[in-house]
């Protein structure tokens, strides 16, 4: 059997409580809050307590999807990613890079925004990027 | 936020205004009361008889929409009893006589007639706060959410420059953000006009800068907002989008728009742990891995750079968002994209943004607390901002003028919608829905109902009500209790069978182009 806990950051509100994610053999098992953390001070609320739950779930997408003719398949993602490049790279070509809306997540972390933005500007040449920081 | 979030503990004042703080900012709450058990004084301003105020020395139960006239009203009060820092406004700010002048026209009375609010409790909440010490302003989006939010967060920084409560420790003007990282994203570039460290594209040198580090050359004209890209979309400017991690579908205000628009585009790729109610418009969906199955940073609202860090692989065949980005440029045939790990992302945006400069993976990782601006690798970082100046020199006063809510009631549509938040949910619900122990408290929309207006309305506990207004009607349940006063009617946004944002009005703040989520009329009835 191999344990181990990791220390990370709430996914929810902006607080940034830190608490640990046990894992077991691979599988997340639970969450225990971090009595060292500066602003929980082991003190969790009831969401940042279950933030674990949600990662597990059954619903969770596993594979690309690609609609047909109104119908989700599942694809690999070499032929998900080929359809979003063909389609992106026809709409910047024969459109304009403007034409195009990238809408990013202040659920993801300062990483992935930086890469979608460097996407948006760099690759397609639009500053058409935004998230929902005012909602 | 300017002040760290320990120090309210300290604080021997806290304004709270438009915060649920105890429902949506459970451990920024625990800080508050431990001020209050302390000695500190606590001001509680908000439409709704919310928690806090249960702890409030002075509560204000104000009509949405009238921040403003209440801080000018505090205002009054404080200039006119003398408690300003008059050493403060000539040594640090510009501007002062405008304001006084404007706020003299506040006189408590006539605040408070706009507010609903006695004009004692006006002056008694002055009294406190301009006395204090260390006063200290939290607000979160009730106060932004309007579209008069930027002028409201002016008004909050006249309130706490008048006073000198700012650049000390326990003092300053604190947002609450309400998701994991809203400041990271904005920090970061996410946004139309600026690129990390809120270096605008259209200045020459910024734009040069990032073009050199990128190798390309970069359109200097900014983007549009969120919500202009949904009109564009109605007018044909933009006929594909690309959705990572967010459910416009659900939280954009007037809602029918929205999803007309996603239903419009040409081509919609949609990137996200669950299939979402925008995902279901998509014409590729992307599985993404979520926050416990990859390495990264998110920035609180105390602007603290905390590490995300990879506990288990990605479900399925999930991978994490930067990832996905990367491989799709590869796709394009661009390289500019090509990253190893997240934490040389991490050293890329730290050598494009002067407030990010000396952070990294190796210091966060060994414990070090980093609040930015943390220019260089030997700077702790910066828990309080603005000690001893400003960061961009004086400080600025505006002068302010309350003016009513765009969508005032009527006869047709009597009620003042306010939205928000329950506890027990987050955001659109894509991931506390999922989770049984939050489901168990709070599994429906209620519409929050002030007995008399539900008396006289025949509406009782529980029954099914249909609430309408200009955009759109939904149906949901009653809860009749004295949470809001008589006219206000308050919904929750979480739930997608009974959205709150079909109702709500897509019109913005000029400037920072917030929706007014916060008041919009509505009509109420039973449904027989
Ligand atoms: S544990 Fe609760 S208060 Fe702390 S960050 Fe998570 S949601 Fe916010």
């Amino acid at each position: 059997m191999n344990n181990s806990i990791v220390l990370t950051t709430c996914p929810y509100c902006g607080t940034g409580c830190t608490f640990y994610l046990e894992v077991m053999d691979g599988e997340l098992t639970g969450l225990i809050p971090c009595p060292t953390d500066p602003i929980s001070e082991g003190q969790l609320c009831i969401k940042g307590r279950n933030a674990h739950v949600f990662v597990t779930n059954g619903d969770r997408l596993t594979k690309p999807l690609i609609k047909e003719e109104g119908e989700f398949k599942e694809a690999s993602w070499d032929k998900a990613l080929a359809l979003v490049a063909e389609k992106l790279a026809g709409v910047k070509k024969n459109e304009s890079p403007d034409a195009i809306g990238f809408v990013s997540s202040a659920r993801c972390t300062n990483e992935d925004n930086y890469v979608f933005m460097k996407l948006a500007r760099a690759v397609f040449g639009t500053n058409n990027v935004d998230h929902c920081a005012r909602l | 936020m300017t002040n760290s979030i320990a120090e309210f503990e300290n604080a021997d004042c806290i304004l709270v205004i438009g915060s649920n703080t105890m429902e949506q900012h459970p451990l920024i709450a625990k800080r508050m009361l431990k001020a209050k058990e302390k000695g500190a004084k606590l001001i509680v301003a908000d439409p709704r008889r919310i928690p806090m105020m249960a702890f409030a020395d002075v509560a204000l139960q104000l009509k949405p929409g009238t921040d403003i006239a209440l801080l000018n009203g505090l205002m009054n009060v404080i200039i006119g009893d003398g408690l300003v820092d008059n050493g403060f406004i000539a040594e640090r700010t510009e501007g002062f006589d405008q304001v006084k002048a404007k706020v003299a026209e506040y006189t408590p009375e006539k605040a408070a007639g706009i507010c609903g609010v006695s004009a004692d409790d006006i002056k008694a909440a002055a009294q406190l706060y301009g006395k204090a010490e260390k006063g200290s302003i939290a607000y979160c989006m009730g106060v932004t959410q309007h579209v008069k939010g930027m002028d409201t967060v002016k008004s909050v920084a006249n309130l706490a420059m008048i006073t000198g409560n700012v650049g000390r420790e326990s003092t300053g003007v604190n947002p609450l953000r309400g998701q994991c990282n809203v400041q990271g994203a904005s920090d970061i570039g996410a946004l139309p006009d600026v690129f990390t460290g809120y270096q605008k594209v259209s200045d020459d040198a910024a734009r040069q800068k990032f073009e050199q580090a990128w190798g390309c050359s970069l359109n200097s004209s900014p983007g549009l907002t969120l919500t202009e890209m949904f009109d564009a979309v109605e007018d044909g400017k933009i006929t594909a989008m690309y959705v990572m991690g967010e459910n416009p579908a659900i939280s954009e205000p007037n809602i029918g728009h929205a999803q007309k628009a996603l239903g419009n585009l040409e081509f919609l790729v949609v990137q996200d742990i669950f299939m979402t109610e925008t995902a279901q418009f998509a014409d590729v969906v992307l599985p993404a891995a979520s926050f416990a199955e990859k390495e990264g940073t998110f920035t609180s609202t105390e602007r603290r750079v905390s590490r995300v860090r990879k506990a288990i692989d990605p479900i399925g065949e999930s991978k994490a968002d930067w990832q996905i980005i990367s491989d799709l440029a590869k796709q394009m045939g661009s390289s500019q994209l090509n990253y190893g790990s997240a934490a040389e992302i991490m050293d890329e945006i730290s050598n494009l943004t002067p407030s990010y400069g000396g952070i990294s993976y190796e210091r966060l990782d060994s414990g070090e607390q980093l609040a930015w601006p943390c220019p260089d690798k030997d700077h702790p970082g910066t828990p309080i901002l603005h000690i001893g100046q400003f960061t961009k020199g004086k400080g600025q006063f505006f002068a302010i003028d309350y003016a009513p809510s765009p969508e005032l009631p009527d006869s047709e549509y009597p009620l003042i919608l306010t939205t928000g938040r329950v506890m027990f949910q987050y955001h659109t619900g894509t991931m506390t829905r999922r989770v049984p122990a939050l489901e168990r408290e709070a599994s429906s929309a209620q519409l929050e109902i002030n007995p008399a207006d539900a008396d006289k309305l025949g509406i009782k506990q529980g029954d099914k009500v249909i609430v309408k207004s200009r955009r759109g009607e939904i149906e949901t349940k009653a809860l009749v209790a004295d949470k809001t006063t008589p006219g206000v009617v308050f919904l929750p946004f979480h739930f997608a069978e009974a959205a709150a944002n079909v109702l709500t009005l897509d019109k913005f703040d000029p400037d920072c182009k917030i929706p007014e989520f916060k008041v919009c009329a509505v009509s109420v009835r039973g449904k027989g």
